[in-house]
């Protein structure tokens, strides 16, 4: 990002092939490869790691669009817990596959349609919308320090909400993934395990 | 500085792709997969308004990025455990097979 120049108030964003928009490009096409990748290989721990390329491109982005403290909290988070996770959850649930069972659903087709239906509606209303001429105001500095008083202040309500959803979540997760003779009360009569109920 | 449209038919190319795959792939983690990539895109966009919009002190794009990824890392901590269960009972992550939610 360009130093904040005094009386440059505005940086028009410029469609020519600049350094910021060559390296936009080039991270955009990395992502999109990696994305269908992730969504159209047969090997799952190859899926898990080319969506780890897609969070990884998602973070240059971040750091691109002057958003340092979430691209570094999406390659802790993300990278480093969500995709990780879900590497976990693949190497525990690979079962004894055929080797050519079929990948996609039987109804694969309709999906596939309506997700390119959905990509031209987005697409049509971002090329007809006024965000194209929009210009680039000066980036702001921001520092944690901000970002924390503001998470104290003005946001105190969504932070103590999002931890107790977390919280919730975390009991939730462990709850549901508890194998079921854990889970059967002592006193329930044998053979009649409830194991979908929640306690 | 690319302007604020290629983000944005970035994040819908991201979007549909995560669309498809969570429609049509067998196997639940994918599924899940799929899901993130939406949650993703989402958030691209909305970092991209915040940086392209009029009060970007006000730190509103950013904030709300950062409880999205809260929230999606809780989202994939419980749609996993529930594959785990899922696999656990019918020896399958595939969705197509879990057809009965009975024990």
């Amino acid at each position: 990002m360009a130093p904040v120049m005094p009386g440059a108030n505005i940086a028009m964003p410029n469609n020519g092939l600049s350094i910021p928009n060559v390296a936009f490009l080039a991270i955009a096409v990395v992502t999109l490869i990696a994305a269908v990748a992730a969504m159209s290989l047969r090997n799952l721990v190859h899926c898990g790691l080319c969506l780890a390329v897609v969070l990884a491109g998602l973070a240059a982005l971040y750091l691109q669009l002057n958003a340092q403290f979430i691209g570094l909290s999406q390659v802790l988070i993300y990278i480093g817990a969500v995709a990780v996770l879900i590497l976990f959850t693949i190497l525990l649930t690979r079962g004894k596959e055929p080797e050519r069972s079929p990948l996609f659903s039987a109804g694969w087709p309709v999906g596939l349609l309506a997700a390119g239906l959905l990509f031209g509606v987005l697409a049509l209303a971002v090329l007809v919308s006024p965000a194209r001429g929009v210009p680039a105001p000066v980036p702001v500095q921001v520092t944690v320090r901000q970002i924390g008083e503001s998470l104290m202040s003005r946001f105190v309500l969504p932070l103590q909400v999002a931890g107790l959803l977390l919280t919730a979540a975390l009991i939730g997760a462990v709850v549901v993934a508890l194998p079921r003779d854990l889970r059967k009360r002592p006193s329930s009569p044998p053979g009649k395990a409830d194991h979908l109920s929640l306690r | 500085m690319p302007p604020l449209h290629w983000y944005l038919i970035l994040a819908a190319l991201l979007f549909s792709i995560g669309l498809a795959g969570a429609m049509t792939r067998r196997n639940g983690i994918l599924v899940l997969v799929g899901i993130e990539l939406m949650l993703n895109a989402a958030n691209l966009n909305l970092i991209a308004f915040w940086r392209f919009g009029p009060n970007p002190e006000a730190l509103t794009g950013m904030l709300f990025v950062l409880f999205s990824i809260g929230v999606a890392a809780a989202e994939a901590a419980v749609g996993l455990a529930l594959v785990m269960a899922i696999h656990r009972h019918n020896r399958t992550a595939n969705v197509d097979e879990a057809k009965s939610l009975k024990g």
